[in-house]
């Protein structure tokens, strides 16, 4: 708002003004993102090599907290091979469309009151197009490889993301009657509670306590994160649908997975946990700032990724596709209905 | 007002663009991503015009679900678009009937065009005010046109229904895991406990 205020004191409109306060604020957030994802992608190795009594990544920096950015210059500095037969536009753009994809969907995200990119009204809504979005850099990948273990990869992840987004997309069509909108900002203020109690308005100690168990694994699977990280499946597919890429476009894969990671995390702390909100409402709890709730419970979630990454051994296809459509998906259809039906005769919000 | 401007013109200018290039282009794959791109751009024209809804349901229904299905057949089939071109000629006649009878239809149903009370009163501007643009939708829809909600879904659960009957097959002979069955196994089932002779054998 400051700078909006500034540029149009320099004689810009508003229209430009807005345009280019708005550009320097998402170019701040993706830094800002870009860094975390960094460490992220380092605690994310800690945790794991934790479980299994190893040290971890340890020689670059104290702790070992470089590592990211070694890898980062090491992949950035390592030669571009394109296979001679692959199709190369699409080759190219196929690591973009996943990184660019994960950024977009945080544009919407609330991190504390206000603090948010773009507060659309149909923010869930926009957040789960980006999501659906993200089976074409894999698609796009593995067809442009020409090459038959990316291609199968590609095909696996396409079946296996469009499963999952199924009961995705239900699990949020509770949450959101459960709000009575489609923005997150609303979203969260609506499990906003007076007591002192404060947890006891999240949606998690709601009717929709079930459906948080669901989410989080298929935001799993829809991550390609361990234990459904079949597309990738080093044993079967050599390291499925970026076998054939190197260099700077292989970590915009790795950036991109890692960053649409922590955006399902964000987005089940929006709408289970309460976002922004402390846990009790009273003294202690409620001088610190929003932002910090926010990333105790990111990190939360993201503790819970890296644990079950080093914990579950990898599902079969068939164990995978029973899970989404036999399982979950009737379990979320029903839960609709129920959340419906329990907010017609209880909960009436404004 | 000038971004708008520019941003709409970018838009059309790509939709447009894309769209040609959907039937133009050689490598039928590469025609479904511009069909990909056009989707998109669309989206960004509804977006402009302030029906966020539909450009929301427009990314999520066709790029993320029909498209991939387009891609998938697409990809997989290997279609040869220039010998099906080839046989085109012959049916130049039947097709051409077709689409002049689709356009004698869409021409009709728009000189018969009549808007719901409901809906004149929200068609001045597509959030009306002190609603969002979902809610005006949702008005519309399970008020004045419940029944032809319910009929459209009818016909998709029907349709839904036809394809799995279908492609169902239970082929004899496939060993299938049946976890109901696996956790119903019990020790004193499964297991038999032989007290072996030495020398004997089972």
């Amino acid at each position: 708002m400051a700078l909006l205020n500034w540029l149009q004191s320099l004689g810009l409109d508003y229209g430009w003004a807005w345009f280019i306060g708005q550009a320097a604020m998402i170019l701040f957030f993706d830094v800002v993102l870009l860094v975390s994802i960094a460490f992220i992608l380092l605690a994310d190795r800690k945790i794991w090599a934790a479980v299994q009594l190893r040290r971890g990544p340890n020689v670059v920096g104290p702790l070992g907290l470089f590592q990211t950015f070694a890898d980062l210059f090491k992949f950035m500095f390592k030669e571009v091979i394109i296979p001679s037969s692959a199709n190369k536009v699409i080759f190219f753009l196929a690591p973009l469309v996943t990184a660019t994809l994960a950024f977009a969907g945080w544009a919407v995200i609330p991190m504390a009151p206000g603090w948010v990119v773009a507060d659309i009204n149909v923010g869930i809504l926009y957040l789960f197009a980006m999501s659906s979005l993200g089976v074409y850099g894999i698609i796009m990948a593995g067809w442009a490889s020409n090459s038959k273990y990316p291609f199968l990869s590609a095909l696996r992840a396409a079946a296996q993301m469009v499963s999952y987004e199924v009961s995705i997309g239900f699990v949020i069509i509770t949450v959101l009657l459960f709000a009575g909108s489609l923005n997150l900002s609303a979203i969260v203020r609506a499990q906003e509670t007076t007591s002192i109690f404060a947890f006891s308005g999240w949606n998690v100690f709601s009717i929709l306590f079930p459906m948080l168990p669901i989410f989080f694994v298929s935001a799993l699977a829809e991550t390609n994160r361990p234990p459904f990280d079949l597309v990738e499946a080093e044993s079967e597919l050599v390291a499925g649908f970026f076998v054939e890429y190197s260099a700077t476009q292989f970590m915009l894969f790795f950036l991109g997975e890692y960053v649409s990671i922590m955006l399902m995390c964000s987005l089940m702390t929006v709408l289970f946990l309460g976002g922004w909100l402390p846990p009790l409402n009273i003294a202690p709890f409620t001088m610190v700032p929003g932002i910090v709730w926010f990333l105790i419970k990111i990190l939360f979630f993201f503790f819970m990724f890296a644990m079950v990454k080093a914990m579950v051994p990898r599902y079969r296809y068939d164990q995978l596709m029973r899970l989404g459509w036999k399982v979950f998906l009737p379990t979320s259809l029903l839960w609709v209905v129920v959340t419906a039906g329990y907010v017609l005769l209880f909960h009436h919000h404004a | 007002m000038l971004l708008q401007t520019i941003a709409f013109y970018a838009f059309s200018a790509i939709l447009l663009a894309s769209a040609f290039m959907v039937i133009s282009a050689r490598n039928p794959v590469h025609s479904v991503f511009f069909l990909i791109l056009a989707f998109f751009n669309a989206a960004g024209l509804f977006v402009l015009l302030g029906a966020e809804f539909l450009a929301m349901i427009l990314v999520i229904v066709y790029v993320g679900a029909v498209a991939v299905l387009f891609l998938f057949v697409v990809m997989m089939l290997d279609v040869d678009f220039a010998e099906l071109k080839s046989g085109a000629q012959q049916y130049i006649l039947v097709g051409g009937g077709v689409g002049i009878v689709l356009l004698l239809e869409l021409i009709g149903s728009a000189m018969m065009w009549k808007f719901s009370p409901a809906a004149t009163v929200a068609a001045a501007h597509p959030t009306p005010t002190g609603i969002s643009n979902t809610e005006a939708i949702g008005r519309i829809l399970y008020t004045d046109y419940i029944y032809y909600f319910q009929i459209a879904g009818l016909v998709l659960l029907v349709a839904m229904i036809g394809a799995i009957v279908l492609t169902l097959r239970h082929r004899p002979g496939v060993r299938r895991q049946d976890i109901g069955k696996q956790n119903a196994r019990v020790a004193s089932e499964a297991m038999a406990l032989v007290d072996v002779k030495p020398g004997q054998g089972a």
